[in-house]
């Protein structure tokens, strides 16, 4: 590991302006994905400007309820058991429930999971090439270990998927992250936050030379608090997503008047489903009409030997997510 | 780049200079010679350096020693007081290990687990999620998934926690 300082961050705005135009400083939040990366010598920054410890830590109603605005040092865990997370948004804490351990979650933070880095295992083996860890020496997934490959999106460069379970159920729930930069604050929906590998996968997100995330907000709606959130992996507890499926419902009667999908282990952001979406608004709820509406979605979907289970894995599991969610919300 | 911080460990006061790239878990073994958190995977994927961190279950393994300066570091080993922790009877009463390199990593694990449960915070297993909760045994093996057993001693750890948590 390459020698560093570490300076605590006294605020927010000082936490900006000293990453800001320093190629070798990064933010540390809860260090479960950095620190792993400085031993596995992923990254080797010259600065660590610790910011967990700016009291970025609350969650709280914004306009009477429209929403939560979550701190981005709010706790992986503290959000999960959020009484309002729990009873208006089960999406986000489900997603959260089923990620990483007891412990992580106790010590991972909100934004700190929206920006950890892929699981691939070549990113992670500094002696194999990587176009996200060294632009331009390759893509050993290609012909590599691939299970854990994106089916949409995906690029000559870059086949992997982003690992959060967070960010897909945020995907799904339309939220809007809020980032300080040094020209001041700016709104990111959602949506914009992560981008596709293109033919630069070294960059994850849209975000700027030193931003900060500083809070997310999450709208409550009739749909958010009838979501949930589903994830199939190789065992029952402490692994990364195969496939999962964030889902939100609502209807009117037997008719899907609001509905949204984000599929993780897709691709590399969360995948908001809106082609599966726009299919099945005004219509009914049935379980083939799901099946159909996820391979609207797939139509485009680019699978391999290793990754073809990925599509009826998918439609499988969106099936019975919302089908799940319409006969709660009839009940 | 050195740092100078203090901790609380096991009750003690302790100050030392560490290199700013030390974990808290190595900080706590090859500078304070304090070796009840075990270094298993040292990537956060087996739960054997599990202290409580300021009350709650946390890994030392990820997470820089710099970062915790004024931190209180509750170790398997500072549980004891006059007698044994009741998880630490309970693991002894159910031979909750084999070879015990684990161990100290369940326990710790174990008591911030039951902490959380009690504050009534629900896992990946519960149904209801703004219901109480009740500790069955598939509760209790998800919410200990993080600590893994290369004996397999899973059946001890189980019914030592289940004791635990209805004592
Ligand atoms: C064994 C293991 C299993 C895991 N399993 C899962 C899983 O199943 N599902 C899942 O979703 N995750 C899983 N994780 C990943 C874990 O959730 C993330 O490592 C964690 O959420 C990262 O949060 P952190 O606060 O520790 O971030 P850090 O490691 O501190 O930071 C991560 C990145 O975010 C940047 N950053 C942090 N905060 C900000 C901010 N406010 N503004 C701008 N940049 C910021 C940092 O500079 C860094 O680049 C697992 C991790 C481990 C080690
Ligand atoms: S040594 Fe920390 S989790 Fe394995
Ligand atoms: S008792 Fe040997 S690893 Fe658990």
């Amino acid at each position: 590991m390459r020698a560093m300082r570490y300076l605590p961050a006294e605020s927010p705005v000082w936490a900006v302006e000293t990453v800001a135009g320093s190629p070798g400083a990064q933010f540390l939040a809860g260090g479960t994905n950095l620190v792993d990366h400085l031993k596995l010598g992923v990254t080797a920054p010259e600065l660590l400007v610790d910011i967990s410890r700016l009291p970025l830590d609350q969650v709280e109603q914004y306009d009477d309820g429209a929403g939560l605005r979550i701190g981005a040092n709010v706790r992986n865990s503290d959000l999960a058991a959020h009484p309002l997370v729990r009873s208006r948004m089960p999406a986000v804490a489900r997603a959260l429930l089923s990620g990483a351990s007891g412990q992580i979650r106790n010590q991972a933070t909100t934004a700190g999971n929206l920006l950890q880095r892929t699981r691939c295992v070549y990113f992670q083996d500094v002696t194999t090439p990587c176009n996200k860890r060294e632009p331009g020496s390759g893509c050993s997934a290609l012909e590599g270990y691939g299970r854990y490959n994106a089916v949409l999106g995906a690029s000559a460069a870059c086949v992997t998927t982003h690992p959060s379970d967070l960010a897909v159920a945020l995907a799904a729930l339309d939220a809007t992250v809020v980032v300080l930069g040094t020209e001041g604050e700016r709104r990111v929906p959602f949506a914009d936050l992560h981008r596709l590998p293109g033919d630069d996968p070294s960059v994850d997100t849209t975000l700027g030379d030193g931003e900060l995330i500083t809070s997310v907000e999450v709208p409550v709606s009739r749909a958010s608090e009838r979501s949930t959130y589903r994830k199939v992996r190789d065992r029952a507890s402490f692994a990364f997503a195969l496939v999962s499926v964030a889902a939100a419902v609502e209807l009117d009667g037997p008719v899907v008047r609001d509905v949204r999908i984000a599929w993780g282990g897709v691709a590399h952001r969360p995948w908001r489903a809106r082609l599966a979406e726009a299919a099945l608004v005004g219509r009914e709820l049935t379980e083939d009409a799901v099946r159909s509406a996820v391979d609207e979605e797939l139509a485009d979907a680019e699978t391999t030997a290793q990754t073809a289970y990925k599509v009826p894995m998918l439609r499988n599991t969106t099936a019975l997510t919302l089908t799940r969610l319409a006969e709660e919300e009839t009940r | 780049m050195d740092a100078h911080i203090s901790l609380t460990v096991d009750g003690t006061e302790r100050s030392l200079d560490v290199d700013t790239r030390t974990t808290l878990l190595d900080a706590l073994r090859e500078r304070l010679a304090v070796t009840s958190p075990k270094k298993g995977c040292d990537h956060g994927q087996c739960g054997s350096c599990t202290v409580l961190l300021d009350g709650r279950r946390h890994l030392t393994c990820l997470t820089l020693a710099v970062a915790h300066d004024g931190a209180e570091v509750v170790t398997a080993a500072g549980l004891a007081d006059d007698g044994l922790h009741p998880v630490q009877q309970a693991f002894l009463d159910h031979d909750g290990y084999q070879c015990g390199y684990c161990t100290p990593g369940q326990v710790c694990s174990a008591v911030g687990m039951l902490d959380e449960a009690k504050q009534g915070h629900p896992s990946h297993v519960t149904d209801d999620l703004v219901g109480d909760v009740d500790l069955d045994d598939d509760e209790i093996r998800e919410r200990m998934s993080g600590n893994l057993c290369r004996c397999g001693a899973y059946p001890g750890i189980l019914a030592a926690i289940r004791e635990a948590a209805t004592a």
